[in-house]
């Protein structure tokens, strides 16, 4: 099997795995029980905390755990919205958003705040221009994801952050879930002042995540309860998933700058093969991308059909987004970016994780080669 | 561009005489611990200036942990280049542009400890200055406020280029002042107090009093993690011990008045801890203290509890206020071990109104009816004594779970 399937999920190491079961069947306390049985537990998920904080460079007290990637941009934005609503509402994100963000903002909208969209170019970036003249007075809050999930376009947050600096009312909050571990990203030096992680995006488990919330800044829960995660997430804390996603950040990271190269090196494979099949296009662009994910289309060839072509030959890939591929209508990004409705629908995104070779990478080559020219020929009549 | 060594300026060592050597072996020695994660580096110290040569190891993380070691005033990365005029240029074009961004100013601070270098400091700047105009385009001059403040330091053996001076830690290395004992209770007050200690060069033993069951598992745990952090922060091994403090403080509120049970108390965990600082050599003990915060700490309340000993205590926080303890305590990260909500040996059996006020001779008097010796020779005989080291010493399977 090759799973090129990673911005989907990713295959949870057997580390991890390890670390759940041991923590779910050992030390099951719950933190907040003050016998010393649930204060054992309480003790792993500060370390689970420590550990996160540290590997991200930021502090213990501004980590967040949540539920994954969904709650906590749902939590940054009306979060922040939410507490806000009196100085301001006014938010700006960007029209390439994952739909944890767009849809959250849409629901704000209802509640009667207004939204701008900033649109993207032909690569997926937004402009940092653009983002500046749509600042108004009653701003609160701009979103900005760091990796588009689609496509790999990488965002200038860093611009983004430097604007920002003149601007000490409005919060940052940044999508990070799929740039972790392999598009470096310092939420210190950037001014951020949220940032969403998600654990089963970098090999820990599904159901975990995090939100970074800097020192100082002030949302509103989401959720009424037992006031856990200091008032801000209630519910009984996933110690196991917490010390799981500590781990997998840890192992994730370790593979740093060499795992970051081997991905390029991959992809840069992968686009070089590709770009000699006939009658494919390719999205992902060059300059400012994510080393991991690579977005082609094949004209004439509908996306879905040719997954389950790829699949007959035990290679595992996505349409667009696992999130929104469940719809029929073509990726809102790949609209957005100007490609044109009938190549959108033949969408195919490959996702990488750093258990990928090379050899790998050629055995699709080939495979895609061989499946365009059978079904081209039976698609093309 | 590569740095290739650490270049430290010593604080007040300076200042020492005849015993300089003494300090500054102790500060090598600390120095060396607190690096032992990186067994490449080599550390030279001279009587002004010690060099920590990195060969290879990552100099960020061991610019962090300089960062806490007492006794350096200051440091810098630096590149370590032959005295050759031509060598000096090219090292620091090479280490400006790795730095330079569009728009950046810079000046040159160059600086002869070795007077027979043939250029003298101003012909160094310009001849440095001039070839970093030359060869960076769009960078700039600005000798009030550069961005970049490239220091030229010709010594005699070799010439050194820095760009940044960090601050450090400040103080006297870790045990150049001798042993004291820390009162820890595991509020916010008494690590500070510790850390401040351990500042000016005292080595620190923790004294916690700990009541079960009025005093829970997790007030423990608080007290381990607060000797961590301060072990982490000197790189040394704290020793803590725990003193059971149950039967004391009950024969307390038996035989004491409300409103003096909390003099009494302190009188005895003072008693205690002097016990302690006589079996383990030290020279003093420090509290938390600071100057009428709370009852306990009124001058009488001190004059009151003193009594019981005459070794020097230390209060390093005495004349602090609230706000700026806690400043220090943030930036220790202690405030967050010490804000957790668990009940410690101050805080129970507090009297709903203590004296503010108490006098010698009344506690004295409330005391005499009962004879507290054997149960503090008890307590002092059953203290459990951990070591706290530096590295998170919890157990493997722990551990292995992260």
């Amino acid at each position: 099997m090759i799973y090129f399937d990673n911005s989907a999920t990713t295959k949870p190491y057997k580390e991890v795995l390890d670390s759940f079961i041991t923590v779910s069947s050992k030390f099951f306390g719950n933190p907040s029980s003050l016998h010393s049985f649930g204060g054992q537990a309480e003790k792993l998920l500060t370390q689970a905390r420590e550990q996160t904080a540290k590997l991200l460079g930021v502090k213990m007290s501004e980590i967040y755990f949540t539920s994954g990637g969904t709650e906590s941009n749902n939590l940054a934005i009306k979060g922040a919205a939410l507490r806000n609503r009196n100085k301001g509402k006014h938010l700006i994100t960007s029209s390439i958003e994952h739909p944890s963000v767009a849809k959250a903002m849409e629901q704000l909208e209802q509640e009667g705040f207004e939204i701008t969209y900033i649109s993207v170019d032909d690569t997926g970036r937004v402009s940092v221009d653009e983002i500046e003249r749509a600042i108004r007075k009653d701003t609160i809050l701009i979103s900005i994801m760091h990796v588009n999930n689609e496509i790999g376009t990488i965002q200038p947050i860093e611009e983004i952050g430097q604007l920002l600096i003149a601007y000490p009312d409005i919060l940052f909050h940044v999508d990070a879930v799929q740039g972790i571990g392999k598009v470096p990203l310092s939420f210190k030096n950037n001014r951020i002042d949220l940032c969403s992680i998600s654990s089963h995006k970098f090999h820990g488990l599904k159901g975990t995540g995090a939100l970074y919330i800097r020192e100082g800044v002030k949302i509103d829960p989401l959720f009424s309860g037992g006031n856990q995660e200091r008032t801000l997430r209630s519910g009984t804390e996933n110690v196991a998933g917490a010390v799981a996603m500590a781990k997998a950040l840890r192992l994730t990271m370790e593979n740093g700058k060499e795992g970051i190269e081997q991905l390029r090196k991959i992809q840069t494979l992968l686009r070089d093969g590709l770009n000699k099949i006939e009658g494919l296009k390719i999205h992902t662009p060059i300059q400012y991308s994510a080393p991991h994910i690579l977005n082609f289309s094949l004209k004439g060839i509908k996306s879905e059909v040719f997954i389950h072509a790829l699949e007959q030959e035990d290679i595992f890939v996505s349409t667009t987004s696992a999130c929104s591929s469940k719809k029929k209508s073509p990726s809102k990004t790949l609209l957005a970016l100007g490609v044109a409705e009938e190549l959108a629908e033949s969408a195919i995104r490959i996702s990488l994780s750093f258990e990928n070779t090379e050899e790998e990478a050629r055995t699709v080559i080939q495979v895609i080669e061989k499946t365009v020219n059978q079904l081209g020929k039976v698609m093309k009549r | 561009m590569n740095y290739d060594r650490i270049l430290i300026r010593y604080g007040e060592i300076s200042l020492k005489g005849r015993n300089r050597n003494k300090f500054i072996d102790k500060l090598r020695k600390n120095v060396r611990l607190a690096l032992s994660s990186f067994p490449n580096i080599k550390i030279e110290a001279s009587r002004d200036r010690m060099y920590v040569l990195l060969n290879g190891e990552n100099g960020l993380e061991i610019i962090e942990k300089l960062k806490h070691i007492f006794g350096i005033q200051s440091f810098s990365p630096a590149i370590k280049v032959e005295r050759e005029l031509e060598e000096i240029k090219n090292a620091s074009l090479e280490l400006v542009r790795s730095l330079f961004k569009q728009g950046k100013t810079f000046k040159v601070t160059a600086k002869r400890s070795d007077k027979t270098f043939e250029l003298n400091t101003d012909e160094l700047n310009h001849a440095i200055g001039g070839h970093l105009l030359k060869n960076i385009a769009g960078l700039r001059v600005d000798v009030k406020n550069p961005d970049i403040n490239l220091q030229v330091e010709v010594r005699k053996e070799a010439v050194y280029l820095s760009c940044e001076i960090i601050p450090g830690a400040g103080g006297l290395p870790l045990g150049t002042s001798g042993k004291a004992m820390l009162m820890l209770s595991g509020g916010i007050d008494s690590p500070v107090a510790g850390y401040l200690a351990m500042r000016r060069g005292l080595e620190i033993e923790a004294v916690h009093f700990f009541s079960p069951p009025f005093t829970s598992e997790r007030a423990k745990e608080k007290v381990i993690d607060l000797s961590k952090k301060l072990a982490e922060i000197s790189g040394c091994v704290i020793k803590l011990h725990i003193v059971p403090f149950t039967d004391v403080q009950q024969a307390i509120r038996e035989q004491v008045p409300e409103n003096y049970s909390m003099t009494s108390t302190r009188r005895m965990m003072l008693r205690i801890t002097d016990e302690i600082r006589k079996k383990q050599d030290g020279l003093a003990i420090v509290t938390g203290e600071s100057l009428g915060q709370v009852a306990s700490q009124t001058l009488e309340s001190m004059y009151a509890i003193n009594e019981v000993t005459n070794t020097p205590i230390l209060r390093p926080l005495i004349s602090m206020d609230k706000t700026d303890i806690i400043k220090i305590a943030d930036k220790i990260n202690t405030l967050d071990i010490s804000n957790r909500p668990y009940e410690d040996c101050c805080t129970i059996f507090v009297p709903s109104s203590p004296k503010t006020k108490p006098r010698r001779d009344k506690v004295n008097q409330f005391e005499s009816y009962f004879d507290f010796e054997p149960l503090i020779q008890e307590a002092v005989q059953e203290v459990e004594t951990l070591t706290i080291r530096p590295d998170r010493d919890i157990r493997q399977e722990i551990n292995d779970l992260f």
